[in-house]
C-alpha cells in the first residue's frame, strides 16, 4: 500500500509571546516543529505500513527550511520525502493549498493519504478534506482507529461529538487522523543518520503540473486583510488574607453577583 | 506575483514590522528588506507599519461575478433526527447579517427531521428553510452533504453560507467549498458585514488564540465560514413566526455515498458536559498530580458544576482529554468559570474568557491568569480550595 | 552548557536520549519509583531508538561509538530518573566484558541481541561476603566434561531476574585466590540457575537489583570468557571501563538537581521575593554548577581517553567516578536545601535524586576502593620513574 502522509512545519505556538510594548509576537528564534496532529499521521502511516507493508512517502508544502520537518519524519521511518516549495506558493489559503498539494500527491502515487486532523498554527482543519475532493476520492475526518484495510476496503472509526462512528470506505481515500489514533513513536539513531544523508526533492509548480492561477495569492479566494491582537478582559480584584477570609470574601461577593 | 512592497520614501526603517512579522521574514537594513523566501503575505506587516510604508501589492484574482449571488444561509445541523443547538446560534448571527444586508435568511436542513423541527427554525429567525427531507440524509456522510449542498449553492446562489464548527461541520463544509470553488473560513468568533463593500467580515484566531486575523472572500461566491460553537448566543424563539418552507429533491448522485456506516458506538460522558455547564472548576499542572484532581471535583460537586482541566493537566495524563479547556480543546463560556493551579496560556484563555466571571487560584502572582480573572487568589490552592469547600458545605448547611 | 567539541553523531545522541528523558522516563519516574517497578517500557522505547546501540561496534550490529556516547546518554536518563539510566547502564557493564574479552563466536552470538535491546545483560561479581575484597569470591565453577559446574550465590546484581545474559565470576581455582578467578557467560532459565529475592533499595528503586543462586549449573565450555584464572582481570578491565559510566551517571543526577532548584529558587517567593535573589542561594547554585561543570569535564576526558585506546586507564577512570559520584552528593543535597520543606516531600523530585545519588559512591567500587587504585597508581608512577 502507497500511503502518503501530508505534514506541516509550524511554529512552536506555546512559545509565542506578545511584547507588551508594542503588543505584536515576539517570534525571534522559535524553532519550527513538525504540527503535532501529524505526528499521528506520520505514526500511522508507518503503523499501516508495518501491518500491510508498502511504503510511507511524507509530503510537505512550505519554505525551504520546512525540509527539516521532513527530515523528522525519515527518521521515524518514512521511505521517502518530498518537499513542494515554489515562491508562487506564497500566500495560499486552504483552497489553493490542497489544490497544491493534491496535485503533488497525484504524482507521488497514492493508496492512502493521511493528513493531521489540524496544524496548530492555523487551526482550519479544512486542508485535509479539501485536497480529499480535488483528488476525487473519498474521505473521514476525525480518525481515531483504522480498524483494518482489506479487499481495497478500509473501515476506520470516526471520532464524533457523541461517540464515535465505525465507516467504511474503498481506496484509495484520505483519512485525517486525532490524538487518540495513537501514540508516535520517537526517532531512532539510525534513524536519524539515514534521515540526514537524504536527498530530498524539490518540487515546483511546474513539477507537478498545477495550473498557476489556482496556487498563491491568485488562487486564493480568502483573503487576510488585518491581523492583531485580541483583546483582553482587564483583569480584576485580588482578594487577600488567609485562606478561611478569603473564601468567606469570594462566597460573599459570588453570591452577591448572582452566579451561585 | 504578489508581493509585499516596501515604499521607500515613507519607510524610516524604525523595525515596528520587524516585531510584527510572525515568519520573521523582515530585517532592517536602512529600510525594511523582506525575505521572500520566508515571507506568507500575511499582512501582519502591513498593518503594524505606523507610516503606511508597507502595502501588499494587489492581485488580480480570478473571480466570479458576484452580483448574482443574493441571500444568507446557514446550515441547521441534525444528529440522530434532532436539531442541535448551534443551529439556534447560526441563526441568530445569520439574522443580524442578513438585516445588515437587507436579504432573506435561510436555513438549510437535511434529513427527516419532522414539520415541528422545521418550524422550529423559522420561529428562531429564519425567512425560509430550504428542507432535503430524503431518508438517505439521515445519516452524516460526507460525500452526500457535501452534493447535497453544494447542487442547492449553485442553483440558488446564495451570497453566504454559514455552518457550526462542530465535527460534522469542519468536515464536510471544506468539501463543500472545493466543490463550489469559493473560499472558506474556519471556526470564526466574530462575523460582521461591510456594508459599502457588502462583504462578510470574518474574524478567527489564529496561532493557537495568539493573533487574531480578520478574513474577507471578497471575489468568490458563496462567501462561507464555519462558526465557533458557544461564542455566539441562540437566537429568541418567537412563537408563531411565519416563513416558507421549500422541499428539495436532491439529484440521486449527490445521495449515493462512498463511505457506508457498519455502527455508531454511543459514549456518553460521565460528569457533567462542559460546553453546557453554568459552572465549570478546572485544574492545572499546579495540581501536581491526578490524585489531586479529588479536589477539583469535590468543589465542582458542591457547585453542581462540571470539572474542566488544562493542556498541561491533560498532556500529563491526568485527567482524559475531553476535560480539556481551550485552544485544542473545548470553548466554554459558563457564569462561573474557576481555575485552580492553572497559570493561563494563551491556548488556554482563549477557552475560557468569555466566562462571566472568573476566580483564579494560584501561588504565583505573576501569572497570566490573574490579567483576565475577576477575582484573583494569589494563594497555595491546597490552602484555599479546601477553605473554600469548607465555607461552601457551611451555606449549604 | 558548553558542547566539549562533540560531534554531530554524539550530539544527536545526547539529544534524543534528552527527548526520551524529557518526554518519555519524567512522568513516570515518581511511580516507578514508589511502586519500585523495573521500567520495561522505556527499556522497549531506548531500544526502538537505537541507544542500546552506542557503544557496540557496527559488525555486530552497533553504531561503533564507544565509552563516552554509552556516557553521554547515561547522563541524560540520569538527569531524569537515574533508576532507569542504571538499567540501561547496567546492560552495558554486563556486556562490556564479552566485548573486551569475547572470542568472535561469543561476540555475534551475544553483542547483537545486546545493540537491538531485545536483551538485557548484567554483571555478577558481588556476594554476601565479597564487597570490596573482590578477591574473596566463594562461588565455585568446577571442571568437568564439556564445561563448568557453577555453585554459589551472587548478591545485589543490577537487572538481575530481568537480564538474559550474564556475566558471573567464579572460582576454578580456589588454592590460587584472584589468579584462581575465571569469567562465564551464562544465559536466563538454564538448569540450576534462579534468581533469589529481590532488593527493596533506598534509591535507584526503578531498577532491578538481586540475587543470582547457582545450584549445579551447567556452563558449556564455550562459554568461559577469555581464559581461566582471568577472572579478576576481566572484571578489573571492564570497571576501568564503565566507571566513568558512573561518573556520567552522577553528573546526570546532579544537573537534574540543580534544573529543579534553579527552577524552584526562581519560581519560590519569601519576604516578598523570589529566593533566587538572596545571595546564600544564589552561591549555593554557584557552587553546585561549578562542581558540576568539572565532574562532566573529568568524565568526558576520562571517556576520551578510554576510547583513544590509552591502556593506562585505571587512575582517570576512578578519579572520574570518585569527583563526579561525591559532587552528585553534594549537590542533590544541597538542592533538598534550597527546596526547603518542599524538598524533603515526596511530591518534589529533589529527595529521589538525594536518595538516588548515594550509590554513586558505594557501587562499581566505593569510593575508598577509588582513593586506593588512585592512591596505588600514583606510588607504582614514582616508582617506575625512579
Amino acid at each position: 500500500m502507497d500511503i502518503v502522509v501530508c505534514i506541516k512545519q509550524v511554529p512552536e505556538t506555546t512559545e509565542v509571546k506578545i511584547d507588551p510594548q508594542t503588543k505584536t509576537l515576539v517570534r525571534e528564534g522559535i524553532p519550527g516543529i513538525v504540527n503535532p496532529f501529524d505526528m499521528y499521521a506520520i505514526e500511522e502511516g508507518l503503523r499501516l505500513k508495518e501491518r500491510y507493508g508498502g511504503k510511507v512517502k511524507v509530503l510537505t508544502m512550505g519554505p525551504p527550511q520546512a525540509e527539516d520537518a521532513l527530515r523528522e519524519a525519515l527518521a521515524m521511518g518514512a521511505d521517502e520525502a518530498v518537499l513542494l516549495s515554489d515562491k508562487a506558493l506564497a500566500g495560499s489559503d486552504t483552497l489553493a493549498t490542497s489544490y497544491a498539494l493534491s496535485m503533488a500527491v497525484r504524482k507521488l502515487g497514492y493508496d492512502l493519504v493521511i493528513c493531521g486532523k489540524q496544524a496548530v498554527d492555523g487551526d482550519t482543519a479544512q486542508v485535509g478534506p479539501e485536497m480529499a475532493e480535488h483528488l476525487g476520492v473519498p474521505f473521514v475526518a476525525w480518525v481515531r482507529k483504522v480498524e483494518e484495510v482489506s479487499d481495497g476496503k478500509i473501515k476506520v472509526q470516526r471520532l464524533m461529538d457523541d461517540g464515535y462512528e465505525v465507516l467504511e470506505m474503498p481506496l484509495p481515500a484520505l483519512i485525517t487522523v486525532v490524538k487518540e489514533i495513537n501514540e508516535p513513536r520517537l526517532p531512532s539513531l539510525r534513524g536519524k543518520m539515514r534521515a540526514r544523508k537524504a536527498q530530498i526533492p524539490v518540487w515546483t509548480v511546474e513539477d507537478i503540473g498545477a495550473d498557476p492561477s489556482r496556487v498563491g495569492l491568485e488562487g486564493s479566494p480568502t483573503q487576510v486583510v488585518r491581523v492583531f491582537t485580541p483583546e483582553r478582559r482587564a483583569g480584576g480584584e485580588i482578594l487577600q488574607g488567609e485562606p478561611e477570609e478569603v473564601a468567606d470574601k469570594l462566597v460573599e461577593k459570588l453570591e452577591a453577583m448572582g452566579v451561585i | 506575483m504578489a508581493r509585499i512592497k516596501v515604499i521607500e520614501e515613507k519607510c524610516t526603517g524604525c523595525g515596528a514590522c520587524v516585531d510584527a512579522c510572525p515568519f520573521g521574514a523582515i530585517r532592517v537594513e536602512e529600510m525594511a528588506v523582506i525575505d521572500e523566501e520566508k515571507c506568507t503575505l500575511c499582512g501582519a506587516c502591513v498593518e503594524a507599519c505606523p507610516l503606511g510604508a508597507l502595502e501588499l501589492e494587489e492581485v488580480v484574482r480570478t473571480g466570479m461575478d458576484t452580483s448574482k449571488y443574493r441571500g444568507v444561509w446557514v446550515f441547521a445541523e441534525q444528529r440522530h433526527g434532532k436539531v442541535s443547538g448551534v443551529a439556534y446560534e447560526l441563526l441568530n448571527v445569520g439574522r443580524r447579517l442578513a438585516d445588515d444586508l437587507g436579504e432573506k435568511l435561510t436555513a438549510v436542513v437535511f434529513g427527516p427531521i419532522g414539520e415541528d423541527a422545521v418550524r422550529e427554525l423559522i420561529y428562531r429567525g429564519a425567512d425560509r428553510v430550504l428542507w432535503a427531507d430524503d431518508e438517505r440524509l439521515a445519516q452524516f456522510h460526507d460525500d452526500t452533504y457535501a452534493g447535497v449542498l453544494a447542487e442547492m449553492a449553485q442553483a440558488e446562489r446564495p451570497e453566504i453560507i454559514l455552518c457550526g464548527a462542530t465535527s460534522i461541520g469542519r468536515s464536510f463544509f471544506p468539501k463543500a467549498a472545493a466543490k463550489l470553488g469559493t473560499g472558506l473560513t474556519a471556526d470564526c468568533t466574530g462575523l460582521e458585514i461591510d456594508k459599502e463593500r457588502r462583504l462578510l467580515v470574518q474574524t478567527r484566531p489564529a496561532f493557537g488564540g495568539n493573533i487574531m486575523a480578520t478574513i474577507l472572500t471578497p471575489d468568490h461566491r458563496p462567501q462561507m465560514a464555519t462558526v465557533r460553537h458557544k461564542v455566539m448566543k441562540e437566537a429568541p424563539r418567537q412563537e408563531g413566526r411565519e416563513g416558507e418552507v421549500v422541499k428539495w429533491s436532491p439529484r440521486p448522485e449527490n445521495l449515493a455515498s462512498r463511505t457506508t456506516l457498519v455502527e455508531f458506538v454511543e459514549e456518553v460522558e460521565e460528569t457533567v458536559n462542559l460546553a453546557d455547564a453554568d459552572i465549570i472548576v478546572s485544574g492545572g499542572r499546579g495540581l501536581g498530580g491526578p490524585e489531586n484532581f479529588a479536589l477539583i471535583r469535590e468543589l465542582a460537586m458542591l457547585l453542581g458544576g462540571a470539572v474542566g482541566a488544562s493542556r498541561a493537566a491533560v498532556d500529563a495524563g491526568w485527567i482524559p482529554y475531553s476535560h480539556q479547556v481551550g485552544q485544542t480543546g473545548r470553548t466554554v463560556s459558563p457564569k462561573l468559570y474557576i481555575a485552580c493551579g492553572i497559570s493561563g496560556a494563551i491556548q488556554h484563555l482563549v477557552g475560557m474568557q468569555s466566562s462571566d466571571v472568573i476566580v483564579a487560584i494560584n501561588k504565583d502572582p505573576e501569572a497570566p491568569i490573574f490579567k483576565v480573572a475577576t477575582f484573583g487568589i494569589v494563594g497555595d490552592l491546597f490552602e484555599v480550595v479546601p477553605a473554600l469547600i469548607e465555607r461552601l458545605k457551611r451555606r449549604k448547611g | 552548557m558548553p558542547n566539549y567539541f562533540l560531534t554531530e553523531e554524539q550530539m544527536m545522541i545526547r539529544d534524543l536520549a534528552r527527548q526520551i528523558a524529557e518526554e518519555k522516563v519524567k512522568p513516570v519516574r515518581a511511580e516507578l519509583d514508589e511502586k519500585e517497578e523495573f521500567p520495561w517500557e522505556i527499556v522497549r522505547i531506548l531500544a526502538q531508538a537505537d541507544l542500546f546501540r552506542v557503544w557496540v561496534p557496527e559488525e555486530y550490529g552497533g553504531l561503533g561509538g564507544g565509552t563516552l556516547e554509552l556516557c553521554l546518554a547515561t547522563e541524560e536518563l540520569s538527569r531524569a530518573c537515574a533508576g532507569v539510566a542504571v538499567t540501561y547502564a547496567g546492560s552495558a557493564l554486563g556486556g562490556t566484558p564479552i566485548l573486551l574479552f569475547g572470542n568472535e563466536e561469543q561476540k555475534e552470538k551475544y553483542l547483537p541481541p545486546l545493540a537491538s535491546g531485545e536483551k538485557l545483560a548484567a554483571f555478577a561479581l558481588t556476594e554476601p561476603d565479597a564487597g570490596s575484597d573482590a578477591a574473596a569470591i566463594s562461588t565455585t565453577a568446577e571442571k568437568v566434561e564439556g564445561g563448568y559446574v557453577l555453585n554459589g550465590t551472587k548478591q545485589w546484581i543490577t537487572n538481575g531476574g530481568e537480564a538474559e545474559i550474564y556475566v558471573v565470576i567464579a572460582m576454578t581455582d580456589k588454592t590460587k585466590g584472584a589468579r584462581g578467578a575465571s569469567a562465564f557467560i551464562v544465559e536466563k532459565g538454564w538448569e540450576g540457575f534462579g534468581f533469589g529475592k529481590k532488593e527493596r533499595k533506598m534509591g535507584i528503586r526503578a531498577s532491578a537489583t538481586r540475587e543470582l543462586i547457582f545450584q549445579d549449573c551447567f556452563v558449556p565450555k564455550e562459554n568461559l570468557l577469555g581464559r581461566e584464572g582471568m577472572g579478576f582481570i576481566v572484571a578489573m578491565r571492564t570497571f576501568d571501563r564503565t566507571r566513568p559510566g558512573i561518573g556520567a551517571q552522577s553528573v546526570g543526577i546532579a544537573q537534574g538537581a540543580l534544573d529543579e532548584a534553579l527552577a524552584y529558587a526562581h519560581q519560590r517567593h519569601q519576604f516578598g521575593r523570589p529566593i533566587s535573589s538572596f545571595q546564600a542561594i544564589q552561591h549555593m547554585l554557584a557552587d553546585m554548577a561549578t562542581q558540576i561543570e568539572a565532574a562532566r569535564a573529568l568524565v568526558y576526558y576520562a571517556a576520551r581517553l578510554i576510547d583513544s585506546g590509552e591502556k593506562d586507564i585505571s587512575k582517570i577512570s576512578a578519579m572520574a567516578k570518585l569527583f563526579a559520584s561525591d559532587v552528585a552528593m553534594r549537590v542533590t543535597t544541597d538542592a533538598v536545601q534550597i527546596f526547603g520543606g518542599y524538598g524533603y516531600m515526596r511530591e518534589y523530585p529533589v529527595e529521589k535524586m538525594m536518595r538516588d545519588a548515594k550509590i554513586t559512591q558505594i557501587y562499581e567500587g566505593t569510593n575508598q576502593i577509588m582513593r586506593n587504585i588512585i592512591a596505588g597508581e600514583l606510588i607504582k608512577e614514582l616508582a617506575s620513574r625512579r
